[in-house]
């Protein structure tokens, strides 16, 4: 146990923590030119696609130190997006230590505090890592300053590095094998592994990523699940290399992976603790922290012949997604779905992406919605994050949305574009303060919902990319709150309704109507689109009826073509959503929050 | 009521034209010299089927251009098919003429041959529009062609019309079609101009040298073309299709629409019977070699499944004013769309596109513009 290493790169987004990893992997010889790309541990397509990382990626680095001896390096690359803060606070209970690395350029961000905090909690050895220091525009001293005034760390102990050019890598190995505690625990004790990661095999069931921190496991014991005392034969231990290696046992101090031929998906729970069923340890690994989800909204089978195959995907899927949450749900106009809980509105993305890549669904979301906070006339206190269950106005005593502190860095020249941006978003209490000649930094605070709605798009181009934005969520404050209807011809589609505030929401219908009338396709007859707010029709705007459709010779020969393009146009028309006599396509949902700008 | 299995249709193509129309993507050939040599192998077709095939009781040489051959080549035709074939009684037999290709005897000649129906491809009363769809007649041709058939003793009269050329308005258009009905005619085809990209027409679209009609414009056209009929007596019994009294619309033609069985001879005719289609070679040559070859000159067919059958049911029957009789389309293709469209159905019927009575329902005028639409529900 001496030998072994566990530690996370820790950092915000785009600071480079999967580049470190991959010289990591190469200095330590586990990859070699054959089977090395760039960001190796971004295994998913949808991360190579979007080139940031999504879930955090564990795996052992033999490494031999300048004292001669021999280690194991057990690294975890986390993602920086706060979306998936979640990851990086699992992946840390299984560690001993962090290197927090920080951009030389853009210096400290949100999500580089909130990372640190996390490691902190956990007790965990920093090792700060400026990095990108090949960049013209690194300022090393400055961030040496933020390392001292934001973060309170040594500044004596930094390493600096440029991942991408492969500088002072060797230094950090290093530090991570003198600077990072071994693991303790005991190898012959009872065993206490963390479940802080599955994912669903077809063939051979629930494959567990654990850490143990006591006793030893190997293929053959009887394990038991401690939440729920489900008991099963392990069948394989092993570690991660670049692919899973098999291993004769895993003990104290190792992470790596168990497969028990699990084949029952609510059996594993992430956050909890395996033990021998013979010898189980007197009590519970402490798991980790409740998931606070921000952003709401259903999901939905296109067609609701899938709605149980779309029951056993999102089983599957929380296995791999610890922060993904959901409840059955049912909606007037979508049937059979599930309410879902996001940390945010890119997680919110993925999982719909994901859902329908992995398990190949058409699936409909409906429109995001945060939590709201009502007090009731009768003195209860309700929280709806679902718009269908909006007590109606005169049940409300007081109505309150939660706000969160934004923190966007620009180039100053965008300055006063984005704050009007943020004043129409309803901010206050603004700070400003330079962080470097033509660089600020603007803090704001601002009702979640505001950003949920199009913010985010705006704001990126209004910076035309060179602006970042940060979020944490504060408090809940008191809110003129309205419940926003979406009518199609005439019928109230409830999963495109929102709680806004009152000065927005007329604004907000008409922007919803126009949005809907370019999404959906022009149909047999006219379509009537309304925003309504209680009685009160606040918007409207009409799709006219396609004019001709038919073609005009339809002899012999043209009979099994016009099949064949019928059929094909059948096809598609399955993707959409029937409302009433409707078609709806999926984008139409999503479609309300967009705004006019982006294209 | 058991239905009686209907009488088979007959069509024959004659893949041969003067010149090219230039929005034409039918197959034909402007050789002419290759008739000889087709008509022996059409009538090689024919006596191939004369056991299979059932009873007819209409006939259609359509093309290209029939009356491109000669009296001897339509008769000899005629022949082999009276002789391998029952032709029922009161049998309708249509032929197509292109104005100027006959005088006024000529076409007395083919009545007496048998031939009851005279279909004339007039495609317009105006000069201009002519020239800029490459027909080689004039209007004043046209003109003459239809009353040498009255006078050659044809009563049964149909002319095709074409409209929504670029740059035509409405108005225009319908001065054509009034000018057609000084003569009488007991048929219409009216057919929108549909360019498609392969001709002559299609590749001038887009090069831009004009632009197409907007859909507004085409929906203006359809309207007013049903309107101006019907007012004149005519049944909009086919979305391009009208006829003076039912008992004059193309029999021949309706057995598309309802699944009756049909056998087509000659290049790129197509055959269907039971769930069966198939299809000849579209190619001349292909055609001949075959033939000559004592094969028959097919070159693909389909098997239509329960499914298939039933979609081309619904959007066929939603093409003709007659529509779809529930019942039986319940007894042949196995669903009662009253139970499972119901609501859709009454839906249309509220926006005026469909017509609900008892067990029919019909598409109205408004209907059969968007008749490829309602087949999708
Ligand atoms: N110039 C320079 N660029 C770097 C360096 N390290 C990383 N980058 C670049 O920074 C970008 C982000 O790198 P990643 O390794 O994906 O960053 P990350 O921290 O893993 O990002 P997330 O996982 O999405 O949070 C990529 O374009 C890298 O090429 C460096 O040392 N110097
Ligand atoms: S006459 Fe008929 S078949 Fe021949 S080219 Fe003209 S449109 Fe085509
Ligand atoms: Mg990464």
């Amino acid at each position: 146990m001496e030998n072994i290493r566990n530690f996370s790169i820790i950092a915000h987004i785009d600071h480079g923590k999967s580049t470190l990893a991959d010289r990591l992997i190469q200095l330590t010889g586990v990859s070699d030119a054959r089977t090395f790309r760039d960001q190796i541990l971004d295994t998913m397509d949808i991360e190579r696609e979007r080139g940031i990382t999504i879930k955090s990626q564990a795996i052992s680095l033999p490494y031999r130190a300048r004292d001669g001896k021999d280690y194991v390096l057990n690294l975890i690359d986390t993602p920086g997006h706060v979306d998936f803060s979640y990851e990086v606070s699992r992946s840390l209970a299984s560690c001993e230590g962090v290197l927090l690395l920080i951009d030389a350029s853009q210096g400290v961000q949100a999500q580089t505090l909130a990372n640190l905090y996390l490691a902190m909690e956990h007790d965990l050895e920093i090792i700060p890592v400026i990095n990108k220091i090949d960049l013209p525009s690194a300022d090393i001293e400055w961030v040496l300053g933020q390392i001292e005034s934001e973060l309170g760390l040594d500044p004596a102990h930094h390493l600096a590095c440029s991942a991408k050019e492969g500088i002072g890598i060797g230094d950090i190995l290093e530090a991570i094998v003198q600077r990072i505690p071994p693991p303790t625990g005991s190898p012959g004790a009872s065993l206490a592994a963390l479940i802080f990661d599955a994912q669903y095999d077809l063939f051979r069931g629930t494959l567990i990523h654990c850490r143990v921190f006591d006793g030893t496991v190997k293929s053959g014991d009887t394990i038991r699940f401690m939440f729920n005392d489900s008991v099963y034969r392990v069948e394989e231990v092993g570690r991660f290399l670049l692919t899973r290696e098999k291993r004769a046992q895993l003990s104290a101090g190792e992470v790596g992976y168990i497969i028990a031929g699990v084949k029952t998906v609510s059996s594993v729970s992430i956050g909890d603790t395996i033990t021998m069923d013979e010898k189980p340890c007197p009590k519970p690994l402490p798991g980790f922290r409740e998931i606070k989800p921000v952003v709401f909204a259903s999901i939905y089978p296109i067609s609701s012949d899938d709605y149980e195959d779309l029951a056993e995907a999102v089983e599957k899927y929380k296995l791999n997604d610890a922060a993904f949450l959901y409840e059955k749900d049912s909606s007037i106009a979508l049937g059979q779905g599930f309410r879902c809980g996001f940390l945010g509105l890119l997680h919110m993305d993925i999982v719909q992406e994901r859902l329908e890549r992995e398990y190949g669904l058409s699936i409909m979301l409906s429109v995001p919605s945060v939590r709201f906070r009502f007090t009731l006339k009768d003195g209860d206190v309700l929280t709806v994050d679902n718009p269908s269950h909006y007590p109606g106005p005169m049940a409300i005593e007081k109505a309150e949305e939660p706000y969160i502190r934004a923190a966007m860095m620009l180039p100053d020249r965008y300055l006063g574009s984005v704050m009007n941006l943020c004043i129409e978003k309803r901010g206050t209490n603004s700070n400003l303060r330079y962080l470097s000649p033509g660089r600020v930094e603007l803090i704001y605070e601002m009702p979640l919902a505001e950003v949920i709605y199009d913010f985010y798009d705006r704001f990126k181009s209004m910076t035309q990319g060179y602006g970042s934005f940060d979020y944490d969520l504060i408090d809940y404050r008191q809110s003129d709150l309205v419940l926003l209807d979406i009518l199609v011809n005439g019928e109230k589609v409830d999963a495109l309704s929102q709680i806004v505030h009152r000065e927005r929401a007329r604004a907000r219908g008409v922007h919803a109507c126009d949005r809907l009338k370019e999404e959906i396709p022009r149909q047999m007859y006219k379509i009537a689109i309304q925003g309504a707010i209680g009685d009160e029709i606040v918007s409207r705007s009409t799709i006219s009826a396609f004019r001709k459709d038919v073609t005009a010779k339809c002899y012999g020969g043209d009979i099994t073509r016009k099949r064949k393009l019928l059929e094909k146009q059948k096809m598609g028309k399955k993707r959409m959503k029937m409302i009433g006599s409707v078609s709806i396509p999926q984008s139409a949902f999503l479609a309300v929050l967009k705004s006019d700008t982006d294209s | 009521m058991a239905e009686m299995p209907p009488a088979a249709g007959l069509y024959l193509h004659i893949p041969f034209c003067r010149s090219k129309c230039a929005y034409c993507d039918f197959y034909s050939m402007t050789d002419t010299s290759l008739i000889p040599r087709f008509v022996t192998a059409l009538c090689n077709e024919i006596n191939q089927y004369e056991e299979e095939f059932l009873e007819f009781d209409t006939i259609y040489l359509g093309g290209g251009t029939p009356s491109l051959l000669s009296l001897e080549e339509i008769e000899s035709i005629m022949e082999a098919i009276w002789r391998a074939f029952t032709i029922l009684p009161d049998a309708e037999i249509t032929i197509e003429i292109n104005p100027a290709d006959r005088g006024r005897s000529e076409l007395a000649e083919l009545n007496d041959l048998g031939i009851n129906r005279i279909s004339i491809g007039v495609q317009s009363f105006d000069d201009r529009e002519l020239l800029f769809m490459g027909r080689r007649h004039t209007a004043e041709q046209a003109a003459q062609t239809l009353e040498d058939a009255h006078g050659a003793g044809f009563v049964n009269i149909g002319l095709d019309l074409i409209y929504g050329l670029p740059d035509q308005t409405v108005r225009r258009w319908q001065s054509s079609l009034g000018e057609a009905l000084r003569f009488d005619p007991s048929h219409l085809s009216c057919y929108e101009l549909e360019i498609k990209p392969c001709t002559p027409l299609g590749r001038r679209l887009k090069r831009g040298d004009f632009a197409s009609q907007n859909e507004d414009t085409q929906r203006d056209f359809f309207v007013r073309t049903s309107e101006l009929l019907e007012e004149a007596g005519f049944v909009h019994y086919e979305v391009s299709n009208f006829a003076r009294g039912m008992e004059r619309a193309s029999r021949h033609n309706q057995k598309y629409w309802d699944h009756t069985p049909y056998l087509g001879l000659g290049p790129s005719a197509h055959s269907f019977r039971g769930a069966r289609r198939w299809w000849n070679h579209e190619s001349l040559d292909d055609y001949l070699h075959a033939l000559e070859n004592g094969m028959l000159p097919k070159c693909g067919s389909e098997t239509i499944n329960r499914d298939e059958l039933r979609m081309e049911a619904l959007f066929l029957g939603l093409r003709t004013r007659k529509g779809i009789d529930m019942q039986q389309f319940k007894n042949r293709h196995g669903i009662d769309l009253m139970e499972i469209k119901g609501s859709e159905l009454r839906e249309w019927s509220r926006a005026g596109l469909i017509e609900i009575e008892g067990s029919h329902i019909r598409p109205t005028r408004s209907g059969m513009i968007v008749a490829d639409a309602l087949a999708l529900f």
